[in-house]
């Protein structure tokens, strides 16, 4: 299961690739692991929505589960993946790159703090799979 | 014959292990005047002394055919050729109870893939569900899908005055408890200028009827236009008859187009079961209540048919369901895919064809009765409105007396059209039947 270092993770199994004030978020590895074969996606706001920690933003449905994702850190939209709701098994082939769900700039950069390192969050799907 | 599984040999080995000698003992706590009363039934009588009851009650009562019908108001006296029954008798379909499983279900499947078929070329939408309980549930589960698409962020619904008054207030009852507000102008009167006025930001939703409530075939390009432009859906309301004849929902933007199936083959029969229409495009296929059946190949490549979709939330996330359809009409949307396939496209037209000229027939002749008017100024389909010179209720009680049922009285939505019938058309209405409506109404017009 991949988790590459350069990310940030929640016990959701969200990812948030922070690039100056702005992060991009998707659903790790595992998730999309988890939920096998995935069917659709939906982005549940609007560019220009500003939310807070922890809000449902997007919604992902595979052939067996579906699942909100929830965002690591309070953010305003400033885009989203037009790709993904054509193409939903990007999320599968290629989760931390062509998968991404949306594009956030940072309310407050500090809450990045309350994340998982990779080290930690690959204990935490350890603790999960046993 | 019992149903009840214990003898009365069982009941005593129960009652003497637990330590009780009646079965009354167990509710001696429940107050005697709150258990449930001896209902004092008379004896049981003999299937044959039943069958001779049933029949004397049934003999009581009349049915639509053994009179000539002008009442219409959403449910509608058509010819239903014996082919539709005959399928609809067939014990695979009539008994099977959400008959989903594909491994057993393929007929039951086929049939509901061909009924959204049907109404997806009826309408020219791109996909139609597996159908819902009736035209009003379609229009109120309409609402909540376009509720659902904006997100909670719009909160109101713009109905035409003329969407039929029952389905008005089934999307009232929908909304009961939230903070969506159903507005449009009010009266069957206003024009579609006032109800492009109420569309804004903040609608979700506009829905007008096709044929509108009173008949009328409007051109609703320009609400369409309005709606698109505010962002919000359009739903067209439609008599799936009209559409043999007129353009579909489709050439004119209609992003939902829902509708009573009870015009395809399916009896009047007190109002109900029938069957709801429910179709949109593919871009909110996800959104669609209800289920959908699709077609795809087994793993021998053959042809076979499965359900495609069904609402996650029934299953998962079920705190966010906009809807609760969990089933179809099943037996119903078999009807009219029966009658739809006998039909056929020609079919169709000629039963639209038939309607609308004897209505246009008997709205001539109505109207150069010298005490009645032709109200309706706009082009109409195969209902009209008459003004009448005594108010309706009592014009139709005469027009019993002459096995007529007269058309229906808008005063009961309206007050101010007292004197105002809604007269309905259709093809098991002969020429011989209109002018003995016509005559029937001049006598009492004359009295």
């Amino acid at each position: 299961m991949k988790v590459p270092d350069d990310l940030k993770y929640t016990e959701n199994d969200e990812w948030i690739r922070v690039e100056g004030d702005e992060g991009v978020i998707g659903i790790t590895d595992f998730a999309q692991d988890q939920l096998s074969d995935i069917v659709f996606v939906e982005v549940l706001e609007d560019v220009g929505a500003s939310l807070d920690q922890g809000a449902a933003c997007a919604a992902v449905e595979s052939v067996k589960a579906a699942a909100d994702v929830y965002l690591p850190v309070a953010g305003e939209i400033v885009a989203t993946n037009q790709e993904l709701p054509n193409q939903p098994e990007l999320i599968n082939s290629d989760p931390y790159g062509q998968a991404w769900i949306l594009r956030i700039r940072l309310t407050d950069a500090s809450q990045l703090d309350n994340l998982l390192d990779a080290a930690a969050y690959q204990q935490s799907i350890e603790a999960r799979n046993h | 014959m019992t149903f009840i599984p214990h003898t009365d040999l069982d009941r005593q080995h129960m009652l003497a292990a637990i330590g009780v000698s009646r079965l009354d003992d167990l509710f001696e706590a429940v107050p005697a005047a709150l258990r449930f009363p001896q209902l004092d039934l008379p004896a049981g009588i003999s299937e044959m002394e039943v069958m001779n009851e049933l029949q004397a009650l049934a003999e009581d009562t009349t049915n639509a055919h053994q009179f000539t019908s002008f009442l219409g108001a959403g449910a509608y006296d058509h010819f239903i050729p014996a082919v539709v029954d005959h399928v609809l008798q067939r014990s695979e379909f009539y008994t099977a109870y959400t008959p989903y499983q594909p491994e057993v279900s393929q007929g039951t499947l086929q049939a509901i893939f061909e009924f959204q078929s049907h109404i997806c070329n009826l309408t020219g939408m791109e996909v139609a569900n597996a159908s819902v309980y009736d035209g009003a549930t379609a229009l109120a589960e309409a609402v909540n899908m376009a509720l659902n698409h904006h997100r909670g962020r719009r909160d109101r619904v713009v109905l035409a005055p003329t969407v039929h008054p029952h389905y008005r207030d089934t999307v009232q009852t929908y909304l009961r408890g939230t903070d969506v507000e159903v507005v449009g102008p009010q009266g069957f009167a206003a024009g579609l200028p006032s109800l492009i006025d109420h569309i804004d930001d903040q609608t979700a939703l506009v829905a007008v009827q096709y044929p509108d409530f009173l008949g009328h075939i409007n051109d609703y390009g320009p609400v369409a236009e309005a709606a698109r432009a505010s962002g919000a859906l359009f739903c067209v309301v439609v008599n799936p008859i009209a559409l043999g004849l007129l353009e579909p929902p489709s050439a004119f933007g209609a992003d939902v187009v829902v509708g009573e199936g009870q015009p395809l083959g399916i009896p009047l029969s007190f109002g109900g079961p029938y069957l709801g229409l429910f179709a949109t495009r593919q871009a909110y296929v996800r959104k669609m209540p209800g289920r959908l059946v699709g077609e795809t190949t087994d793993d021998r490549g053959q042809r076979g048919y499965v359900l495609t979709l069904t609402p996650r939330e029934q299953h998962i996330r079920r705190e966010k369901a906009t809807s609760n359809i969990c089933t179809n009409q099943g037996l119903m949307a078999l009807a009219a895919g029966v009658y739809l396939t006998v039909m056929g496209r020609q079919g169709l037209r000629r039963v639209a064809e038939l309607c609308y000229h004897k209505a246009h027939y008997a709205a001539e002749q109505i109207g150069a009765l010298p005490s009645y008017a032709l109200w309706n100024q706009r082009p109409f389909f195969h209902e009209f409105v008459i003004e009448t010179p005594l108010p309706v209720e009592h014009i139709s009680r005469q027009l019993l007396a002459s096995r007529i049922i007269g058309g229906y009285d808008l005063s009961q939505w309206q007050p101010e059209l007292a004197n105002h019938m809604l007269v309905a058309v259709t093809e098991r209405n002969t020429r011989e039947d209109i002018d003995r409506f016509v005559e029937a109404l001049a006598e009492v017009g004359n009295a």
